[in-house]
């Protein structure tokens, strides 16, 4: 009977178009999660086909399967452990050479694999011929080529995928990387070795150990220590007698010696298996990067796509912003009508419509922004603007691949932070990590957007601007004196591959962004909504106040006095009067509203908190406002909503809202000492998470939020306090 | 020589790669291997790293780490 579901394990190296493959088979079906224990990526999807039920697990992308970096250990113990049907070795077929280095450690593994070499137009152009016939011979295994981005061979990969796994294959094979007589010798004696002390203990084949306890891996130690108890240490201890004699003879670690072999091994299939046609053409790349990457044009072009990012997705973002305003405003008004009056019908317009709201009208921002860094990283461009900053993260004593997590931060700090798993060294890791917040995120715009355009008006783009370069100075500054206290350390090497220039594919663009949106409008629909709730219910009680005049009466007096001049009037007059009227009430209960929110809970909190927040320029609703913010930096925004915009229209909030604060206590300098404030403060509850995940200790999210709070408050003091001296209040 | 001497433009053969074990690992397992030949294709705006081609591929590589990498055979290719 023939198997109906089968397991496909993605592995390759980065930039091998590993991603656009697994895009093609499973579409946009995909599900993006984490790998069990750790923060690595996982990403899953499905298809069926033919009947058979295909789940695609795509591997971290990685160089090699020795057990340095996170990923590399969790791609190759889900090979073992997971034992997937079939493992699909993904080459790029221009880049063939270093490309087999993974690839032969895939076979090393000796479970059923495919090799695909993708990018076969690339190949073709650079002029390079590849005898598959000879490949398929010599590995060993099913070999096919594919065109990623051309959606080309998709489906025989498909059908290889299939009948490999329904073939019955003899493992292990017999052709291999032979290590060179010593060293096999030493292969076969440990391996003859272990298979006397365990009849059937070790799940993986004995021939991969030895080669792993030669070569000194560290997990696979620990797994035999934990699988052939008790004969554990003494195979360790062999395997450590043969490394000896090994490194002796060789007058070099074995590991480095059996990596030589390997790509000897290598070597010789090349030499039979490609042959360059012709010498090659223009090379397109190359030529891109004699200007992206010029001396002098280099950078400059770095922060021009830097700044027309940021251009496009406030200005092209500024259209969908108001439909989404507008939708968000009718749904209000409609949910008002349709529910009966009371408690129920103010949670669910003013508490969760109106916070939600006030957060999903940036989504299009969001969505613009991580297209931008999609664009970025499918192109190319990603390891150039790496390569270019290199030298600028080094003086802050970190790696150049720290500054793509850096920039990520611009967008959210949550996805960010996850990126940072790409940095091989731990001290680099925390390091990025604890900075990162200083990157403005896009939750963060809004409250530049609204405390600029009220302040600022034409210069608004500058003033955001430059909160923007501040977060950058204070990460440069900050990490810097981290590095020479708490992280002292070496620098990871910077050993970066600069992939070629490729066209992005616009279905793998609109996935990674809507990917990494996705966490964003989670944080909607979880911890926003949470926090809505909360701070509605501290606005909304206690629900019977003490006010300090009785505005009942006094409206009752108002309609009484005016109801009779009206009822006596005739003509234009009656008009005037009702006019005269109306507004006489509505000011009045505005300042009902507005007395009613002073005397919440929320705004007993904030007037308690309000003598830290005045030498930095911020009044009682401005605390109550940023210690919202703590749940997420946008919540300031709808806080500032109930605060300030009391007795506005619905449908025209923000522009009322900004009306309002410009008749407050507010000043264009307090309102950027705040912009500051809000842009270094405890980054957010979703931040802090994911800071002590990645991480793994209390200790450092607990960290980060004291010392971004401190550092926000003398920051945010310094401007006003300096601002006020040089007499700009 | 150190690999970090040359100019753009030279290329030069591997003699022998130094630094300590997972430095070294990881260079050989990019193809950092003696007798091969890298060609140094520039250098950062800020003089540092440096990009180099080896094996058809562009990798980037800090000064600091370029000049752990004795090269010989020093020649102009461009």
């Amino acid at each position: 009977m023939p198997k109906k579901s089968i397991t496909i394990a993605l592995a390759g190296n980065p930039n091998s178009g590993k991603s656009t493959i697994f895009n093609n088979l499973t579409g946009t079906r995909q599900k993006v999660g984490n790998w069990p224990g750790v923060t690595v990526e996982k990403k899953e999807g499905h298809l069926k086909t033919n009947g058979y039920d295909l789940a695609v697990v795509d591997l971290p992308g990685t160089y090699s399967l020795t057990a340095y970096s996170i990923e590399e250990i969790v791609a190759r113990n889900f090979i073992l452990d997971e034992k997937p049907d079939v493992v699909v070795g993904i080459i790029d077929a221009s880049n063939l050479e270093r490309n087999l280095y993974l690839a032969t450690q895939l076979r090393e593994l000796d479970t059923k694999v495919i090799f695909v070499l993708n990018m076969a137009d690339c190949a073709r152009e650079r002029g390079i011929k590849i005898d598959a016939d000879k490949l398929r011979e010599l590995l060993d295994v099913p070999v096919i080529f594919t065109v990623g981005n051309r959606n080309q061979g998709t489906s025989e990969l498909l059908k290889t995928i299939i009948s490999t796994a329904e073939a019955e294959i003899d493992l292990p094979r017999t052709r291999r990387v032979y290590y060179g007589k010593d060293i096999e010798k030493a292969i076969n004696e440990l391996s003859e070795f272990i298979r006397e002390k365990t009849s059937a203990g070790l799940p993986y084949h004995i021939r991969w150990i030895a080669i792993k306890l030669l070569e000194n891996d560290k997990i696979v130690k620990e797994r035999v220590l934990e699988y052939t108890n008790p004969y554990g240490e003494a195979i360790l201890q062999e395997a450590e007698l043969k490394r000896e004699h090994l490194r002796e003879f060789f007058d070099e670690e074995p590991e480095i010696v059996m990596t030589d072999h390997r790509y000897g091994f290598i070597a010789g299939i090349m030499k039979e298996v490609e042959k360059t046609v012709s010498k090659q053409r223009v090379d397109v790349s190359r030529q891109i990067d004699q200007v992206l990457t010029n001396r002098l044009l280099g950078l400059p072009i770095f922060v021009f796509f830097i700044w027309a990012m940021f251009q496009l997705t406030f200005s092209l973002g500024a259209y969908p912003m108001d439909w989404i305003d507008a939708g968000v405003g009718w749904l209000g008004v409609g949910a008002d009508r349709i529910l009966p009056e009371g408690l129920f019908a103010d949670l669910i317009v003013n508490g969760i419509i109106a916070g939600v709201g006030s957060v999903a009208i940036f989504l299009p921002n969001i969505l613009i922004l991580f297209f931008c860094i999609a664009l970025f990283e499918d192109t190319g461009y990603m390891a150039r603007a790496a390569f270019l900053m290199d030298k600028v993260m080094h003086l802050i004593g970190l790696h150049g691949k720290s500054f793509i997590p850096m920039l990520m931060g611009f967008g959210c700090n949550v996805p960010a932070i996850m990126a940072t798993r790409t940095l091989e060294s731990e001290k680099d890791r925390i390091l990025t990590i604890l900075i990162n917040p200083m990157m403005s995120c896009a939750a963060r715009l809004p409250v530049y957007i609204l405390l600029a355009g009220a302040f600022f008006g034409a210069k608004a783009g500058n003033a955001i601007f430059s909160i923007y370069a501040l977060g950058i100075v204070l990460a440069i500054s900050v990490g810097r004196l981290f590095r020479s206290t708490l992280l002292r350390g070496k620098v990871a090497p910077f050993v970066m591959e600069l992939p070629p220039y490729r066209v992005p594919m616009f279905k793998g663009l609109l996935i990674h962004m809507w990917d990494r949106s996705k966490i964003f409008l989670k944080k909607i629909g979880g911890v926003i909504l949470i926090g809505s709730v909360i701070i509605w219910f501290l606005s909304a009680f206690p629900k019977h106040v003490q006010f300090s005049r009785n505005y009942e009466s006094e409206i009752a007096n108002i309609s009484v006095h005016y109801d009779a001049s009206i009822a006596a009037a005739q003509g234009d007059l009656v008009e005037k009067l009702v006019s005269e009227r109306d507004e006489a009430i509505s000011a009045l209960e505005v300042l009902r509203a507005r007395e009613k929110v002073e005397r919440s809970y929320i705004g007993r909190l904030g007037k308690v908190l309000s003598p830290v927040f005045a030498p930095i320029g911020m009044d009682w609703r401005g605390s109550v406002a940023v210690l919202t913010g703590f749940v997420a930096k946008e919540i300031v925004v709808s806080t500032m909503g109930v605060l300030y915009a009391v007795g506005a229209e619905e449908d025209e909030k923000s522009d009322a809202l900004k009306v309002a604060l410009r008749k407050s206590n507010m000043t264009p300098l307090s309102a950027y000492a705040m912009m500051a404030f809000v842009l270094i403060y405890v980054p957010c509850l979703a931040t802090v998470a994911v800071i002590r995940r990645e991480t793994n200790s209390w200790k450092w999210a607990v960290f980060s939020i004291t010392y971004s709070t401190i550092l926000a408050w003398l920051v945010a003091f310094l401007i006003y306090q300096g601002g006020k001296v040089v007499g700009l209040a | 020589m150190d690999l970090s001497e040359l100019k753009e433009g030279q290329t030069a053969t591997v003699a022998r790669v130094g630094g300590d074990g997972p430095f070294r690992r990881r260079l050989l397992e990019m193809g950092f291997l003696r007798g091969t030949d890298i060609y140094v294709e520039k250098y950062a705006p800020l003089r540092d790293p440096i990009e180099l081609i080896l094996k058809g591929y562009h990798v980037s590589l800090r000064m600091d780490e370029a000049a752990r990498i004795q090269v010989e055979n020093v020649r102009d290719s461009r």
